[in-house]
């Protein structure tokens, strides 16, 4: 749709450029000219560090790409479930080891296929699981003791948990030999995504509850993945997704310590996941700044002993928010810059989103366009040849202590108000961000900052691109399977696994097996939901506008 | 900027909601900031709304026009959806705006049906709060 000419003139001429204005990034750090030896404070060992060495500023491995290059983890996920069993026997087929599958609104939500809320929702923005049937259909003929599985789930993650448990078990893989991720990182749905059940101190309560579980039966399984991501999409700088992520990340350690875990025995399976945007150098400080105050902390806040619980392990994802409906090959060029500062980051994993995102969910050539993306990079470019190259850039590493310093800031900003589940209900978290995200609209609204198509070189008449259709059976598929495995069910071992998770909420009891019973029983995701909205209520937040 | 309407003195009332199962929240809040800067009178219906408590609220608000944003593909069904449920309770007249993730597709299957904007990301605020002050000056028209 043509701007108005109003509105064009609201803008700045495109190619004017902003003389002697101060250079700032979007953690609002004034940039100098140049920088110099001067700006770089502290000695090289304390600091930096060689790449595998504490505080690994420069990298959890000492060889890092050379010995083995970032994993190129495609996120994905749609409509029945076997429409996604199909689509991951499919990238199986082509050597991948490691799916990564999205679940729709309502499974997200912990409402089954059938209720009125999912209407218009089921299979849309991924897989819908109401039960655990749908869970067999998806890893149908899927060997789960060869492959790892990442599901981005979070407020019903402990159902999740229990329902791919429970087909691996009836695969003959016990629960031990499971390799896998849930999100389950509830404080960043609370912050950001805003994709709850209950109130904050019920659902740490179920995290602490997989936590125990996870870390007594489940050894390969990555029961939370602390999320930047989310935090940053919603509207952070990138000195506000580090900081309130890496405050996240440390209630979840107090957590266990306070509920009697060694904190080797469980920090080791914690993992982050973070953002790349166009900021180029932000972008890469702020991952090397993670790694060097995850480090410390755990070394000397939480006195972690082993290595591998100091070492900061993450994936990233290239900037959804960055995309533009306007010329959106242009997009191609925004996810490789992030694509790159990601791995000059050092990132474990690696999502790059697809030119047509600000239109639809991608489709099947813009997914390929994203994954060459990676593939360009990993081996042409030469990027990945040494390790943090980057590394003694006198801006690179003061924009790293700058980010450091700073995320220290909120640290004792959040502290103060008694930690994050407080600045969750008081609403901090949330104002701050909402804040520099109408900050940020301000700045692009005067030309302050310019957006290549959107205020800056734009076209009159934007041509629409062929963006991906979405079936709609999956709604009516998932009602009537819905409808079947209700009919086929024993209804008296279902009541009793719900009373008996009833009785367990209620008594602050691990939530676990019980949890897993109920899955087995065929109890629905949505029933077993709706026992936790009985036992601890709804949620509602704070008032943020 | 300037909130209120020349023509009429009157100040635009406007209601903001996302009326799915969504959470993706920083474009209504940052509309929300956006419409009251630029002088309206603005309401949040906060998260999860149906589209029948989005109606309603619009209704009992007496609001001119009804902002919605998804992120979850759900636009197709819930924007009708609301444009039904203010119909069934005679408030026909109140315009309704969409945006967030629309396919090119669904943009001219929600105008047919009355629902406007279906802007995208990255639209400037000044090309939305335009929109809404030309529809909002459609339903004063229409009520006199």
């Amino acid at each position: 749709m043509p701007a108005t000419n109003r509105t064009k003139k609201a803008y700045k001429s495109d190619t004017e450029v902003l003389k002697g204005n101060p250079r700032s990034n979007s953690s609002g750090f004034e940039l100098k000219d140049y920088y110099t030896p001067d700006d770089v404070k502290g000695s090289y060992k304390s600091k930096l560090g060689a790449p595998g060495e504490y505080p690994y500023t420069r990298g959890i491995h000492p060889d890092m790409y050379r010995g083995r290059l970032w994993t190129m983890r495609m996120f994905s996920g749609f409509g029945t479930p076997e429409d996604t069993n199909g689509r991951l026997k499919l990238l199986l087929s082509h050597g991948e080891t490691g799916l990564s599958v999205a679940f729709d609104m309502p499974t997200l939500y912990g409402l089954d296929a059938s209720s009125d809320r999912a209407h218009g929702e089921v299979g849309k923005c991924g897989v819908n699981v109401s039960s655990l049937k749908d869970m067999e259909v998806i890893f149908k003929g899927i060997p789960l003791d060869k492959v790892s599985t990442s599901m981005t789930i979070n407020a019903p993650a402990n159902i999740l948990t229990a329902m791919y448990a429970v087909v691996g078990e009836k695969g003959g893989v016990p629960k031990k030999n499971l390799a896998g991720t849930v999100q389950a990182d509830i404080l960043k749905e609370y912050i950001a995504q805003k994709e709850w059940m209950y109130p904050p101190e019920a659902h740490m309560r179920i995290i602490r509850d997989m936590m125990i579980y996870c870390t007594n039966n489940m050894p390969k399984w990555n029961y939370i993945s602390i999320s930047g991501y989310h935090i940053r999409e919603a509207g952070a700088s990138a000195v506000q997704e580090l900081a309130f992520t890496l405050a996240d990340g440390f209630e979840y350690v107090k957590l266990g310590i306070e509920n009697g875990l060694d904190v080797d025995s469980f920090a080791p399976r914690l993992s982050f996941f973070f953002n790349s945007s166009t900021n180029f150098f932000e972008e890469i400080a702020k991952f090397r700044a993670a790694r060097r105050i995850w480090a410390k902390e755990m070394k000397e806040t939480y006195g972690a002993k082993s290595e591998r619980s100091m070492k900061l392990r993450f994936h990233s994802q290239t900037s959804g928010y960055s995309l533009t409906w306007q010329q959106p090959l242009n997009n191609i060029i925004r996810t490789s810059v992030e694509a790159m500062a990601a791995i000059l980051g050092g990132t474990q994993s690696l999502h790059t989103n697809s030119y047509d995102e600000a239109w639809a969910l991608p489709s099947e050539q813009a997914v390929e366009v994203a994954l060459r993306t990676q593939q360009v990079i990993a081996h042409e470019t030469g990027i990945p040849d040494v390790v943090d190259p980057l590394g003694g850039s006198y801006y690179l590493e003061s924009l790293t202590d700058k980010m450091e310093e700073e995320a220290y800031k909120y640290f004792k900003t959040i502290n103060a108000m008694g930690g994050v589940v407080s600045a969750i209900k008081n609403g901090y978290l949330q104002k701050e961000i909402a804040a520099t995200a109408y900050a940020h609209q301000r700045k692009v609204e005067s030309g302050e900052l310019k957006i290549v198509g959107v205020n800056a070189f734009s076209k009159e008449n934007e041509q629409p691109i062929n963006v991906l259709k979405i079936d709609f059976n999956a709604e009516r598929i998932q009602r009537k399977r819905l409808r079947e495995v209700k009919l086929k069910r024993n209804e008296g071992n279902v009541q009793r696994s719900l009373d008996r998770l009833r009785d367990i909420y209620s008594r602050d009891e691990n939530s676990m097996e019980s949890i897993i019973q109920a899955v087995k029983a065929y109890a629905t995701l949505q029933e077993i939901s709706d026992v936790g909205r009985e036992v601890f209520g709804g949620w509602k937040e704070p008032t943020i506008i | 900027m300037e909130g209120t309407n020349n023509n009429m003195k009157r100040r635009i009332r406007i209601l903001v909601a996302k009326p799915a199962l969504d959470g993706h929240d920083r474009g209504v809040l940052v509309l929300a900031k956006a419409f009251r800067d630029a002088g309206m009178e603005v309401l949040y219906a906060g998260l999860l709304p149906t589209p029948e408590s989005v109606a309603r609220i619009a209704v009992d608000e007496d609001v001119d026009v009804v902002a919605l944003s998804l992120h979850n593909s759900a636009h197709l069904s819930a924007f009708p959806a609301v444009k039904k449920w203010l119909k069934k309770l005679g408030a026909g007249d109140i315009q309704i705006v969409g945006g967030g993730i629309i396919p090119p597709a669904d943009r001219k299957k929600l105008e047919k049906l009355g629902i406007t904007g279906n802007f995208g990301p990255g639209t400037p605020l000044n090309q939305v709060i335009e929109h809404v002050r030309k529809v909002a000056k459609k339903k004063w028209v229409k009520d006199q």
